[in-house]
């Protein structure tokens, strides 16, 4: 057995695993029946037809060759995850202004160059416009400043 | 008696165009209100500007915008929106026209010849063209979704549960069909999509599905976290991947076509504006095919085929038409049909249903003025994108110049101000993180995440149909197959996956796509 299609056969493990997690879900939910479709009906069949495309995704990359999956590129695939779940957790507790001197300086590591003025500048400019715009114009409640 | 019935079909004629033309006015009342017009303008610019900018398509935009139109009014909101994402089109010819980067999928295939004629020193009539034809085929997208739209809604008025899940599934499947890349592959993720539509408390039970007992599930998943984290963050990730190019802007100086070149292209923008026509109304079709139909047709017919590539102006006239045209004759099953045809009219679908309104053929007679309104405003915005962009294009070439380091980090927090405002919960952000991780991965396997977005939105809508279709055919599923309306949808979708199958179609859709 050979992958030849590592792209196909990645993707069928992917959905393989989507579907069976929902058939297994969905058995929690009463099922009911044909007539009186219960909450689990069309989650199963769902479920049970995505296991079935993942599977058939899967085995035709072991006959028929394709592309090669290009490397992940960690770096900016992290910096700017994690910028985005420090901006989630600061937003509450530290305010608007703070979250986003977190999102602009982590994501930016993520780029091929940090120069560290232009990314202040950035956020000055970026943190003025976001409050303007979607705390004054608009209205949105939304915390500003630590206090 | 044939006179008679002569007199009867002039009537009937008479009484169409007097309608049309009391819904058009209608419309234009709406549109032309001044505080629609600065949306239309202000959604036109934006798109715009965005179709300049490589890193950053419609789709991300309108998800991250939309939650600044919570407060306004449903028309308004939706009169920016649609703007965004025609404005793009335009935007986005400009882009691949002057420095060979289309800034937007559609505007791929203007490349080849646009860049062509530019480095000729004739990039003024290439640009001219691309306006002048985009501006043709919106005015006649237009018309025809007001030619076409009600007659379908009344059809579709009719329809039953049973109808309406086979509709679905036809639209799911032409979906898959004409999406780029693996048949397979596009299919499961419909499926996919069709499961994250589930998450959430169901309607008819009341119980919690997939919610992993977290409170901010039990809404169900929100659509714009999912377009945002697929669709922004992941394309932000591909981008940084690649090493950052400088732009090099040439001199651009304002010039009309000759009469030679209207002369090549009218032909073109005419064909153009027809396949954009067509496959913007089927479900799956939108801007980025038809681009892609029109240039291989008119390589096809044009006497020196050898000329494409080489700054031949058909090449420009036509996709840049049809681009158009697709663009605006999506939004016919989006509004009558309440079936997205692409991703785009999918995000328009979930800012429809944010603002309270049921979607279906019933918006046009329940909301008129909204149906109307937004089909006035696009006219309004061609002409709006033809006067303003046509003087403005120094301007935005200068736009390319703001290096994507600056870019990123602004749509990032735009995207997390957006998901963060949806309910003013931290976890929304966090999960948009989780889909951009989701999207990046499936970037790197070749997994296009436009049907998913589909299957989501049409998830819910399809249980609640395949339910009461049962119930109402006793639990007996040979309904879908009685009901003739019914079986005709099962069988055009039966009969576009065997032509699919079929080789020498493969073949051309794989070809259609390079």
């Amino acid at each position: 057995m050979k992958i030849r299609n590592p792209k196909d056969f990645y993707s069928g493990l992917v959905f393989i695993f989507f579907g069976l997690l929902a058939v297994i879900i969905s058995r929690d939910y009463p099922l009911g029946s044909a007539m009186r479709m219960g909450p689990g009906y069309f989650p199963a069949i769902l479920g049970g037809l995505l296991t079935l495309m993942g599977l058939t995704i899967a085995s035709r990359a072991l006959l028929l060759s394709g592309d090669g999956i290009k490397a992940m590129a960690f770096r900016p695939l992290i910096m700017v995850l994690v910028s985005v779940v420090a901006f989630a957790l600061l937003i509450r507790p530290l305010g608007l202004i703070l979250a986003t001197l977190a999102l602009v300086v982590v994501s930016s590591l993520g780029g091929l160059e940090f120069r560290v003025r232009e990314v202040l500048l950035l956020y000055v400019m970026l943190a003025a416009l976001a409050v303007c715009l979607f705390v004054y114009s608009v209205g949105l409640p939304i915390k500003v400043w630590p206090l | 008696m044939p006179i008679c019935l002569q007199c009867w079909a002039a009537d009937q004629g008479l009484a169409l165009i007097m309608e049309l033309f009391n819904n058009l006015v209608l419309g234009f009342g709406v549109a032309l209100t001044p505080i629609n017009l600065l949306y239309c303008l202000f959604g036109v610019s934006i798109g715009t500007l965005i179709g300049v900018l490589p890193g950053i398509g419609p789709l991300a935009t309108i998800a991250m915008l939309l939650p600044l139109t919570f407060n306004v009014p449903a028309v308004s909101a939706l009169i920016m929106l649609a703007g965004i994402y025609y404005g793009a089109m335009y935007g986005g010819s400009t882009t691949s026209i002057l420095v060979n980067i289309p800034g937007e999928a559609a505007s791929v295939v203007t490349c080849l010849d646009g860049y062509q004629m530019a480095r000729q020193g004739r990039a003024g009539p290439a640009l001219a063209i691309a306006a002048l034809g985009s501006f043709f085929a919106g005015c006649v997208a237009t018309l025809i979704i007001a030619l076409f739209a009600p007659p379908l809604a009344e059809v579709a008025l009719k329809f039953g549960p049973a109808e309406y899940f086979s509709l679905m599934v036809l639209g799911l499947v032409s979906a898959a069909v004409l999406a780029r890349g693996s048949l397979l592959k596009a299919i499961a993720m419909i499926l996919l999509g069709l499961l994250l539509g589930l998450v959430g408390t169901d309607v008819n039970s009341r119980v919690r599905r997939f919610t992993f007992d977290i409170p901010d599930l039990f809404d169900g998943l929100n659509f714009v976290v999912i377009a945002m984290g697929l669709f922004a963050f992941a394309e932000i990730i591909t981008n940084l991947e690649r090493q950052e190019k400088s732009v090099v802007i040439t001199d651009v100086q304002m010039r009309w076509p000759t009469r030679a070149d209207l002369k090549a292209s009218w032909k073109a923008v005419l064909r153009g504006t027809g396949i954009g026509s067509i496959l913007g109304i089927l479900p799956g079709g939108g801007a980025i095919i038809s681009s892609f139909a029109s240039y291989t047709l008119e390589k096809r017919l044009a006497n020196l085929p050898a000329r494409f590539g080489k700054g031949a102006i058909e090449g420009v006239a036509g996709p840049e038409s049809a681009n158009n045209a697709g663009a605006q004759a999506s939004f016919i099953p989006m509004l009558t049909l309440g079936i997205p045809s692409n991703a785009v009219m999918a995000v328009m679908l979930g800012a429809m249903m944010i603002q309270g309104i049921v979607t279906g053929p019933q918006v046009m007679t329940a909301r008129p003025d909204l149906f109307w309104g937004i089909i006035a405003s696009m006219w309004v915005g061609n002409l709006m994108l033809v006067v303003i962009n046509l003087p403005l294009i120094g301007i935005w070439i200068r736009m390319l110049t703001a290096p994507y380091r600056l870019l990123y980090p602004a749509i990032l927090l735009f995207c997390c101000l957006g998901a963060y405002s949806l309910s003013n919960s931290p976890f929304e952000v966090a999960l948009t993180a989780g889909f951009g991780l989701l999207g990046y991965i499936f970037a790197k396997l070749d997994c296009e995440p436009a049907p998913l977005l589909l299957g989501f939105i049409l998830g819910p809508m399809m249980e609640e149909y395949l339910l009461r279709a049962m119930r109402l055919s006793r639990g007996d599923p040979t309904v879908f197959f009685t009901r003739p309306i019914s079986l005709a949808m099962l069988m055009a979708a039966a009969f576009l996956l065997l032509l699919i199958i079929a080789p020498t179609v493969r073949r051309k859709r794989e070809e259609a796509f390079k």
